[in-house]
């Protein structure tokens, strides 16, 4: 999908000539019908043997029964095996305990800020803990003045309040995944610290897409903080001169308390699963095997910059030279997946939309996620009929 | 009575000559709308891939749930905003082309005919491609023009305030050619007796466009009226590859919406609703426009 399904055609004849018996034919689809797409591919019986799935997905197709079950595959591999891989990404292809897909490649979220700004704000290194890291808005805030905010949470993102939620260790979703959790006090914490940040003018009240170019206001210090991905290693390497290339780096996100640092992130990505509809499930597994081998990953990273899933790829040079992705590496060891439901992505898009009202200062918070609670309760509905 | 009798064998020829038509009406147009009529009465979901008996007849909730959908009041008031804005804006840069290219003065009449029609028969996904290049607020041709005037860029598709205002000028610019050429048709129809003899008693230019020409359109008028209103209350490409809906759903229409539901999330009971409630809008508009026209043949 997208620019990995561009990338994948060179890794694919790599196998096709390792394996003469063997054609795969690749199919790119862009991300942003891939999800429909994929589901019109199950109902028209035509899936294709193997596929790129992102996480939060996973849930959705093995409960619909489009996903072969791999545990037998992985018991019985010698090409890899579940502790190979950073374990909150692997948690992220199981759905009812079982293995629907093999991490491809990794999804989270770290902190890209400012280094000098932050030092002129007395901090040597980025803040740890919450109460540190608010004490450094506030001075790059005293810092900047009217000029900019110190730090960026576009309003139409759901990612971060919910890694915020995951560092209360707020379930987000009642423990059997039929209702919503983000009233109870660890979510409710969670959502006042991000709110705060509104209220307070640290974070600008803008969406992603009224944003321009974040690097441009990065250089220039409107914005220092940043919670975003890996894509952004690519970005600010691109859109920057050389000579600002030293104006922002990354870290693992600060946790409630220093003791606890670092704080968790998401586990997200995407994997690599066969379709139960395939009468080739067994060719399926070993390009799966064939991708997942360490030197492969280093270079689908070369080729597209998407981080590898497998630890061992890791140990390559090229990344464990590059001092701006070893805060992924760090993070990668303290991630959780969302919650293994299939109506997740529709939950995910309501968190924002509830929560603005709350940043916007028109409503209170336990108000703002008392209508979250009601509306995922809505969407649960059929998943409490169904258990 | 020959003829009384003759009529069932006639009738009888005539539906064997109809029967084709008919059946593939009736396979491909009234039964899939009878089936989702049906969907939406029923909570048709992802779960009913799984099993098909995990649907369960819901009755009206899919109805009660899109009344209780902010992002459906969203997608209503998007979809009218493009409906009576664009609609009317569409019907009247036809009609001034339509005026212009049929006025004898004009030159190079089938030249320009065809510049003005080739958007109505152009992909939409090639168009869309070369208005974001248009649009976009630092270095398109729309805000370096506004530029040279010392006007602030727009940003066109990124802002939630202009995002429809670019929709909107696309589609018009995209439909425009197909009612100017039903327009020109119109104009062509009207007798030149009339406009000589309005000429004769020195009616004004404007008197004559206003008691000949407009009058004698209506016809056209209703037609188009129709027809684009329908065609615009399904809107549903443009944002689709110009936008997704977005920003802040500025642009989501009920077509937008209806697709999300049904196909992205699966959704499709709650997908069949909305579809249905377009469904009634559309026909109570249409009957609207209808009803105007009749009491002004009256």
């Amino acid at each position: 999908m997208g620019r990995e399904g561009e990338v994948a055609r060179q890794l694919v004849d790599e196998f096709d000539r390792a394996n003469p018996d063997l054609h795969l034919a690749v199919q790119q689809i862009p991300w942003t019908s891939a999800h429909e797409k994929l589901l019109t591919a199950f109902v028209g019986k035509s899936t294709p043997d193997l596929g790129q799935l992102g996480n939060t997905w996973i849930p959705e197709f093995a409960a619909i029964g489009a996903l072969e079950k791999l545990d037998a595959r992985v018991a019985g591999s010698r090409a890899l095996a579940a502790a190979d891989f950073f374990a909150g990404i692997w948690k992220g292809s199981l759905y009812d305990g079982a293995v629907y897909g093999i991490p491809w490649y990794v999804d989270t979220r770290v902190l890209f800020y400012r280094p000098d700004l932050l030092a002129r704000a007395g901090f040597s290194e980025p803040p740890r803990s919450w109460p540190d890291w608010l004490e450094a808005m506030h001075r790059i805030q005293a810092l900047q003045g009217s000029s900019g905010h110190p730090i960026l949470l576009p309003t139409n993102e759901w990612e971060q309040v919910t890694i915020l939620g995951l560092q209360q260790r707020s379930g987000l979703l009642s423990s059997d995944g039929t209702r919503g959790a983000f009233g109870q006090p660890s979510f409710t914490a969670a959502a006042a610290f991000y709110v705060g940040l509104f209220r307070a003018g640290l974070a600008p009240l803008v969406s992603y897409t009224q944003i321009g170019n974040a690097y441009q206001e990065f250089a220039r210090g409107t914005i220092a903080m940043w919670i975003t991905g890996p894509w952004n290693l690519g970005e600010f390497r691109r859109r920057l001169p050389p000579d600002q290339q030293n104006l922002w780096a990354t870290a693992p996100l600060p946790a409630p308390q220093a003791s606890e640092w670092p704080g968790t992130s998401f586990a997200g990505g995407s994997s690599l699963a066969v379709f139960r509809a395939s009468p080739r499930a067994g060719e399926a597994w070993r390009v799966i095997e064939f991708l997942s081998q360490p030197a492969v990953q280093v270079r689908f990273y070369a080729l597209s910059g998407d981080l590898p899933a497998r630890t061992a790829s890791w140990d390559d040079s090229a990344l464990a030279a590059d001092p701006k992705a070893r805060a992924f590496r760090t993070q990668l060891e303290h991630v959780a997946p969302m919650p293994r439901v299939a109506e997740w992505e529709q939950i995910a898009q309501k968190i924002p939309e509830d929560l603005e009202p709350a940043i916007r200062g028109r409503e209170d918070v336990g108000a703002a996620l008392a209508a979250l609670d009601r509306d995922v309760d809505g969407v649960l509905e059929k998943r409490r009929w169904m258990l | 009575m020959r003829t009384s009798r003759a009529l069932p064998g006639e009738a009888r020829a005539a539906f064997l000559f109809l029967a084709p038509g008919l059946s593939i009406i009736g396979l491909f147009f009234l039964l899939p709308i009878g089936a989702s009529l049906l969907l939406s009465f029923a909570d048709f979901d992802i779960y009913a891939l799984a099993d098909p008996t995990n649907v369960r007849l819901s009755g009206l909730a899919n109805y009660g749930a899109l009344v209780r959908d902010p992002l459906f009041w969203i997608a209503l008031r998007n979809t009218c905003y493009f409906v009576f804005a664009g609609g009317p804006l569409t019907l009247g840069v036809a009609l001034g082309a339509a005026l212009l290219l049929h006025s004898r003065r004009a030159r190079a009449k089938g030249l320009f005919r065809t510049i003005f029609f080739a958007p109505y028969v152009t992909t939409l996904v090639g168009v869309a491609v070369v208005f974001r290049y248009l649009y976009h607020p630092r270095f398109g041709l729309i805000a370096r023009g506004l530029h040279a005037l010392g006007i602030a860029p727009i940003d066109w598709l990124g802002d939630p305030h202009w995002a429809m205002a670019g929709i909107i000028l696309l589609s018009i610019w995209k439909n425009f050619g197909y009612a100017m050429i039903l327009f020109i048709a119109g104009l062509s129809n009207i007798p030149e007796t009339l406009y000589e003899a309005a000429r004769l008693d020195g009616a004004s230019s404007w008197q004559i466009f206003r008691r000949i020409t407009v009058p004698l359109l209506a016809p056209t008028f209703l037609f188009l009226g129709v027809i684009t209103a329908i065609g615009y209350f399904q809107f549903f490409a443009e944002p689709y590859v110009m936008t997704s809906g977005g920003p802040l759903n500025a642009t989501l229409s009920m077509g937008l919406l209806m697709y999300k539901q049904g196909f992205r999330w699966w959704n499709m009971g709650y997908a069949a609703a909305i579809s249905f409630v377009l469904f009634l809008i559309i026909l109570a508009v249409s009957l609207v426009q209808f009803g105007f026209a009749g009491r002004k043949d009256a």
